[in-house]
This record gives C-alpha cells, structure tokens and sequence, in this order.
C-alpha cells in the first residue's frame, strides 16, 4: 500500500515538473496568468484537508521551477535595434510617436524635430514594417526645430523653435500643411504640449514663461494667459494625462505645477517641486507620468532620477488640490545629464542621457515593506554615438521604444528576451 | 592648438581697447583629454573676477574645440575655481547644450565668436 501511494506521488510529481517549464515556451502576458493559475491551485490543494504533504509538494516544486523560469527570462531581457532611421542632418532634439497610430492594424507614425530646421515625418510600412520617411516638413522655421507633440487625435502637429514661434500642421492627404503659428514669446520656444482632451495647448520657453493656448474651431488658436513664475529658462512643459494640470521644468532647479481651479478661471503656480522639498539641485530637463497618473518621474542635470505620487482620487473627486510628494531617488545610475525621461503604459521608465546610454528602471518588488523602491532593468550602452536627447516609448502594445540623438538618427528598439 | 586658445582672449580684449597682451587664460595644464572616453575637460582663467566676456570665451573655446575634435567628443568647459564672481552660474550655461545651441544660431553672438577665432593669426 505504501509503495503505490509513493509511486502514484513521484508520478504526480513529474507531471507538476513538467508543468513548471510550461513558461518557456508561454509568451510574456500569459506567463503571468500561467503563474497566477499555479499559485490558486497550490493555496487551493493545501487547504484541503489532504492525507499528508505529498499532495502539495507537486505543485509547489511546479510553482518554484515557473517562479524560476520567469525571473530567469525577465533577467535575460535586451533592447534590440531594429531600425536605424537617418535623414536629419543635425542633432535630433525630439521624438513624437502619433497617438492614433496605436491601434493594432494601423501603421505607426512618428514625427523627429531637429537643428537642421525641419521636421520629419517617418511611418512604418505595412508590407515591410520598416520605417520610411513619408515627409519632411521645411521652409517654416527659421531655426532649430526644439520639441514637437501631436494632439490627442493625431491629427494636428505642433512644433516649437527657436525661432520663437510655435507651429501648428494638419495632415492634408500625403502632406503636411502649416495652418497655424503661434507667436508671442520673446525668444527661444523649447517645448508644446497638449492637454489630455486636445482643447489646450501650452509651450515654454527662454523668457522664462508658460503660455496657455485655447484651442478653438478652424485650427484657430488663442492664448489664454502667460504664466510668469520660473526665474530661468523653462525647458519643458507637460500636461497631466487625466487631468488639465500643468506641469513644467527649468533651468532654474524646479519644477512647477499650474492649475485652474474653475473652467473660466485663472491659472496659477499651487506648487513648486524645489531643492528644499527633496527637489533636484540643477536643470530639470524633463518629465513624465505613469498610465495612472499618480506617479511622476523627473529627471535633471544633477544626475539623478525623481519619482513623485500625489493622491489624484481626491483630486479627481474634486476635492481641491493634491500636492506631489518625493517618494524616492535614483542615483548613482547615470554619470552626464538626463535628458530625457518616459513611462510606458507597463510601468518601464526609460531614460536617454549624455553618455549615449538609454537606461530601463522597474519597480523593485524586494525592499522594504512601505517604501517603493526602482531598480535598474538594464542598461544599453552606446545606444548612439552621441547625447541622446529624447526616449519615446510607443503608444501600442509592442514593447518598442525610440530615442533620438545629437549624432542625427533616431533608432527604434524592442524589448525582448534573449530567449 | 592650445596657443591658438590663449590668443583668443587678447582679441576678445583687444575690442575693448585694452592692450593685447600675453594673459594667462589657459595652460597646458588646465586641458584634460581622455581619448579612450572621450571626454575633454578645459578650465579657463578669465583675467578678472568680474569678465563680462566669460560666457563668450566659453563659447569660443566650445567652438574652437567642435573643429578640432570629432564629433563624438565630449567637452566640459568650466572657469578655474575662485577666479570668477559668478563661477557657478556661468559654469552652468557653458555647460547647457541647448543655451550653447541657441547662442550660437544667435547671428550677432556667432559673429563675435567667429571673428575671435578667425580675425587673428592663429
């Protein structure tokens, strides 16, 4: 009697170890439902009331090997070039994925601004799935072309230069039209964004101000209020993914945050994130948001990484304002300034800096209980030959990310296993 | 190549009137260049604590060193420490790409730096 229930459990337990490399061979979203299914089957068999252990062990050997398999495969991860995309013949300031090209059959599109004037437009062939040029957007900037942003309907461009305007261009058929430049800063444009619904525009610049633009019907555009505040160069704007808060970076260390309390009313400055408050102590250069919200991370000359998290359910409740608070640093990854910082929708921060090196940060699941803590996922040197000076994460579902350089290419890349 | 850049400053003066003279703004010791990284570290004196001229030898020097080097080179260009008032903060825009950038499509500025570097014998 003994012998059979001894040789019935080595077979059981072979089955369950066979089972355990069943992720090997399962792509990454169903790994962790594979592994999810493994953990209720397990904490379903133990509480029964079973004979004995030997009718738990099976699954739990299952359960380890799979844990095994997939912290093995998520160690063996690589940032893979797929594309090479030249034509700009100066430095790429900024990379702009299209928003409305992330759905699954459509082709995606995305828009490089550079110091040679111009803008391209590059989209990916349906055939091929390369990347190929389809326009270059000339003859309207007078000087580099700093940041660009599609509106939230991928319909509209917006363009930032130096030449102290901000352009606005409609995709007509196979080409680009300019239908709109805005003007009113008294130098240098670094940065547009769009808010969240498309209805509002801002743009920053050298003259240390913020600009709110209203979008209005027949691409016309109004500005709305000049925000004064910063006491240096502003280098980037951002809106808030759900909400019409507004954020922007400077030269002068911080970071601020506009908000309007009513719909009519005026916008003004409820909070700089500063030196004093855990803020960094040099250049904020840019800034991005997790897919909820309620995480910011910023990054700066002063070689580090910032993660902010405020409560936006009380925000977006209407309860009044939230404010940000620091909950932690990165430092010590990178060795020259960050210049550009982005969250995908899976919660991976990537970051492109001035030692050509694009670098990936995940949450840690090890650390202490309360407090979040980031660890580097990997690091991709020599990404480019040069600073790299914008990492753009693709809006769909592949993990394909895109960064833009001082040496005048831009290079797409997937994240993959090695395996 | 490091002569050339000690000239540079005299020129510079030389527009304010002031004799042209042997100023010790660089030295062969105030240059570092790590040709395996990449990397350059030049530290420059100006001739007095309160030069308004700084920022443009910076930029003097950046362009000057962007002929010389190929491009994949990076240069940090910094004043001697305690021999300017406002070190920190024109360390900081010397060091700013993107200030560095706009000053030089900037024609007035680009025409000051060219005739600094090419109007001499250098």
């Amino acid at each position: 009697m003994a012998k059979l229930v001894i040789e019935g459990w080595i077979e059981v337990s072979l089955v369950y170890v066979v089972i355990g490399f069943f992720p090997l061979f399962l792509s990454r979203n169903f790994r962790v439902l594979f592994l999810i299914f493994l953990m209720r089957l397990e904490s379903h068999l133990s509480s029964k009331a079973f004979i004995g252990f030997h009718y738990n062990l099976p699954p739990v050997l299952a359960l380890a090997l799979s844990s095994f398999w997939m912290e093995f495969l998520d160690a063996n991860l690589e940032l893979k070039e797929i594309q090479k995309l030249q034509g700009h013949t100066d430095r790429v300031w900024s990379i702009a994925w299209n928003p409305a090209t992330a759905a699954a059959d459509v082709p995606t599109v995305l828009a490089s601004c550079s110091g040679d004037k111009t803008v391209r437009i590059w989209e990916q062939s349906p055939s091929t799935r390369s990347w190929d040029c389809k326009a270059v957007l000339e003859e309207t900037h007078t000087r580099t072309v700093r940041s660009c942003a599609w509106s939230p309907s991928g319909k509209l461009l917006a363009t930032a230069s130096f030449d102290a305007t901000t352009a606005i261009w409609e995709n007509v058929g196979a080409d680009f039209e300019c239908v709109s430049t805005l003007e009113g800063h008294e130098n240098e444009v670094k940065c547009v964004s769009w808010n969240a619904s498309g209805s509002l525009l801002a743009t920053c610049g050298r003259d240390k101000t913020v600009w709110i633009w209203e979008v209005m019907p027949g691409n016309e555009f109004e500005c709305i209020q000049v925000l004064q505040g910063h006491t240096q160069d502003v280098k980037m704007v951002r809106w808030h993914p759900t909400m019409d808060i507004l954020f922007s970076c400077s030269y002068d260390n911080t970071v601020k945050v506009w908000w309007s309390e009513d719909d009519d009313g005026d916008w003004s400055c409820v909070q700089t994130l500063g030196e004093s408050r855990y803020g960094h102590s040099s250049t904020v250069w840019s800034l991005d948001f997790n897919a909820k919200g309620d995480n910011l991370v910023t990054c700066s000359d002063d070689l580090t990484l910032k993660i902010w998290e405020a409560d936006i359910t009380r925000m977006q409740s209407g309860d009044g304002y939230a404010p940000w608070n620091h909950l932690c640093t990165l430092s010590g990854y990178h060795d020259r300034t960050i210049f550009s910082v982005h969250w995908s929708r899976e919660g991976i921060i990537a970051s492109g800096a001035a030692d050509d090196a694009v670098r990936l940060f995940v949450q840690s699941k090890d650390g202490p209980m309360n407090e979040p803590s980031y660890r580097l996922l990997l690091k991709k040197e020599k990404a480019h030959d040069m600073d790299i000076n914008s990492v753009q994460w693709c809006p769909g579902e592949k993990r394909i990310l895109a960064s833009a350089s001082d040496d005048g290419t831009i290079k797409v890349w997937e994240l993959a296993t090695l395996c | 190549m490091t002569l050339g850049l000690i000239n540079a400053n005299p020129v510079v003066h030389a527009k304010k009137e002031r004799v042209a003279q042997q100023l010790s703004v660089l030295s062969e010791e105030s240059i570092t260049v790590d040709e395996k990284l990449g990397r350059i570290l030049i530290t420059f004196t100006p001739t007095i604590q309160h030069c308004s001229m700084a920022t443009v030898i910076g930029l003097c020097l950046r362009v000057k060193l962007k002929e010389c080097f190929p491009p994949h080179f990076k240069v940090d260009i910094k004043v001697a420490p305690g021999s300017h008032a406002d070190e920190e903060s024109v360390n900081k825009l010397l060091n700013d790409k993107e200030r560095v950038a706009a000053a030089l499509e900037n024609p007035n500025l680009r025409q000051l730096v060219d005739e600094c570097l090419y109007s001499n014998e250098l």
